[in-house]
């Protein structure tokens, strides 16, 4: 096991990239720390399989270099790097037995024979396939022979990390849950490295310490679901995390006012004059609808999720969203909206920036 | 209607038949004539198919996966196969011919003593090559689709469990060709049991019977000798062997594919 040190490491499928379009995974810089849960999230095509692939030396870098621990293995193989990965679609070899297969990895590295026994038959208790040990792999469903590429990807106890490519795309639903939560506890258990991509917000949020946000090539950001959730570092971490995302509102700000249309609303810190495209971000989570002072909002349409309500609203021409506890009752003269001044991000030129924290002379905001 | 008919009667030319029933059908299967030229024929497959498939396989194994390079090799590997049967038998003539052909000549230089018109050995060699050279790009085509048709990720999972180059081949490639090489193996088979045009032009069957094959024979009988009734009751039988034994193939090979999956 190792900590895996990505320096400056970009990559393009162009053998000769020319600007910074050519480069499917543009400069990341990162250290994943030895035993830790990371998710790779971002849409599909934003460069998460890439970055995977130069961790897994299926790829090797246009530029920079990775260290595992101190040592540098740019150039080494998938072998000499001791990764295990399981891929999107399920791998299994077909003519043999689903024991064999889970054997396979072990057997090429010449483990000994009760080893690979043992091995086996714990991978497969845990991934519930100890009855099917002997049954030839090509019968099988698409979710149980996913379950054996997952299987072989942690048969290997001495790997240097795990990596998974959005490996329960294939899966039904409700095993998703059931294999995601088996995982964790394998990571649990054993601490091997994880990295984990997904494009899935949920499964990235429940499976992982540290979520990684990539958006066109770039690592937007790096943090804890919470992290993410409340103080999102670029407009895509705002917009991707959360269902709904995040609202936004394009403002004019100066110290802790921002102006909008004429109206105003406290934040809870101090910009000063910022330069550049401003955008007000703010959850949905943390509007709230108001009979009193606040702005006006046109209500357009009212979705009860069962433990939240979430309202489509219009504010300054623009939609946003509002969620609503489901015992909040909604009256018709609730036409103004509160935003809570702690929970606001500023964006500059689609970038959160920091301003100075106020201190308050005076309780509450509004 | 016409064959089978022929094949129950006898006739002496002015259209004049008399029923036989099944006389010539016990004096062919009586005849030893027919037996050799089946030997030969099975004979035959079986040689060609031993070195067409895997030459295939190695062929495809072996072509540029992707780019321009992959392109050349498909038109180059097509070209035998665009070219007409007799040309082909023509082109081996020539090319085996002692005094002018490219191969014979060079063959004779060297000190080896090559004639395929006149000794057995050199004239099935070439039958062989020809064979081999005409269609052995037929089954490195079908694997090679075979192979295009295997995603990415399971050589990179194999290169992540660390598998030799022959456990990709065997527990991969293999897998995903038995399709095509189910197909290939049965194409090349009645194909070649079949096989008329190319050693009739090349040797016509000779030196003396060396080479010649069921059709060959049965052309020989029917428009050499005349003898319409042996001749159709033997192309009637010709053509159940190829039906039974193409059936038993394909059924073979579908059991077996069925009780794997359920397996």
């Amino acid at each position: 096991m190792a900590s895996i040190t990505l320096e400056h490491i970009a990559h393009s499928y162009d053998p000769n990239p020319g600007g910074e379009a050519d480069f499917a995974l543009k400069e990341v810089n990162y250290t994943w720390e030895d035993g830790r849960a990371y998710a790779l999230l971002g849409p599909s095509g934003c460069g998460k399989t890439t970055l995977l692939n130069l961790i897994s030396g299926l790829l090797t870098p246009t530029r920079g270099r990775v260290l595992f621990d101190d040592k540098e293995v740019t150039a080494s193989s998938t072998a000499e790097r001791n990764i295990a990965q399981v891929f999107q679609f399920p791998v299994v070899y077909d003519t043999m037995t689903v024991g064999e297969n889970l054997a396979f990895p072990l057997r090429n590295r010449r483990m000994e024979r009760q080893y690979v026994r043992e091995r086996v038959q714990r991978i497969a208790e845990m991934i519930g396939l100890e009855s099917d040990l002997d049954k030839k792999a090509r019968g099988l469903t698409t979710d149980l022979k996913q379950k054996i590429s997952l299987g072989r990807g942690m048969v290997r106890d001495d790997v240097n990390a795990i990596l998974f490519d959005e490996p329960l795309t294939v899966i039904d639903p409700h095993l998703k849950w059931e294999l995601r939560t088996q995982l964790k506890s394998l990571h649990q258990e054993f601490g091997h490295t994880m990295i984990y991509v997904t494009h899935d917000q949920t499964e990235a949020l429940t499976f992982a310490e540290k979520v990684v946000v990539m958006h066109d090539g770039r690592v937007v950001q790096i943090g804890t679901p919470k992290e993410l959730f409340e103080t999102p570092a670029h407009v895509f971490v705002g917009y991707f995390i959360g269902s709904p995302g995040m609202n936004f509102l394009p403002v004019a700000v100066e110290g802790n006012k921002a102006h909008i249309d004429g109206a105003t609303i406290s934040l809870g810190q101090d910009y000063g004059k910022p330069n550049g495209g401003l955008r007000l971000g703010i959850r949905p989570e943390f509007v709230r609808l108001t009979k009193g002072d606040g702005l006006p909002v046109r209500i357009n349409r009212i979705q009860d999720v069962g433990r939240h309500k979430f309202v489509n609203a219009t504010l300054f021409d623009i939609e946003i969203d509002i969620a609503a506890d489901e015992g909040f009752a909604i009256e018709s003269d609730m036409t103004k909206v509160t935003f809570d001044p702690e929970k606001i991000s500023i964006f500059c030129d689609d970038w959160r920036i920091d301003g100075k924290t106020i201190v308050q002379t005076h309780g509450g905001a509004f | 209607m016409t064959v089978v008919n022929y094949s129950f009667q006898d006739s002496f030319g002015g259209n004049e038949f008399f029923w036989v029933g099944l006389e010539w059908y016990r004096e062919l299967l009586n005849s030893e004539r027919l037996w050799d030229a089946f030997g030969r024929q099975l004979l035959f497959s079986f040689i060609i198919l031993l070195i067409e498939i895997p030459l295939g396989i190695l062929v495809a194994l072996s072509m540029p996966k992707k780019g321009f390079s992959a392109s050349i090799c498909l038109v180059l590997m097509s070209l035998p196969l665009l070219i007409p049967y007799n040309v082909v038998g023509t082109i081996w003539q020539v090319f085996g011919r002692a005094d002018i052909g490219l191969l014979g000549r060079t063959l004779s230089d060297l000190g080896i003593s090559y004639n395929y018109s006149q000794n057995a050995f050199d004239a099935w060699a070439t039958v062989i090559a020809m064979d081999v050279w005409h269609w052995t790009s037929l089954v490195a085509l079908l694997c090679y689709a075979g192979l295009r048709s295997i995603p990415n990720a399971y050589y990179q999972a194999a290169e992540i469990d660390q598998a030799s180059r022959w456990s990709v081949f065997r527990y991969i490639e293999l897998p995903k060709m038995r399709g095509v090489l189910m197909i290939a193996i049965l194409l090349r088979f009645m194909d070649s049991f079949m096989i008329y045009t190319e050693p009739f032009v090349l040797t016509g069957g000779g030196p003396g019977n060396a080479t010649t094959f069921l059709s060959i024979d049965l052309v020989k009988m029917a428009l050499g000798q005349f003898d319409l009734g042996p001749a159709a009751a033997f192309s009637l039988m010709y053509f159940l062997v190829i039906l039974l034994i193409s059936y038993v193939f394909y059924t073979v090979m579908i059991s077996a594919d069925k009780s794997e999956a359920k397996r």
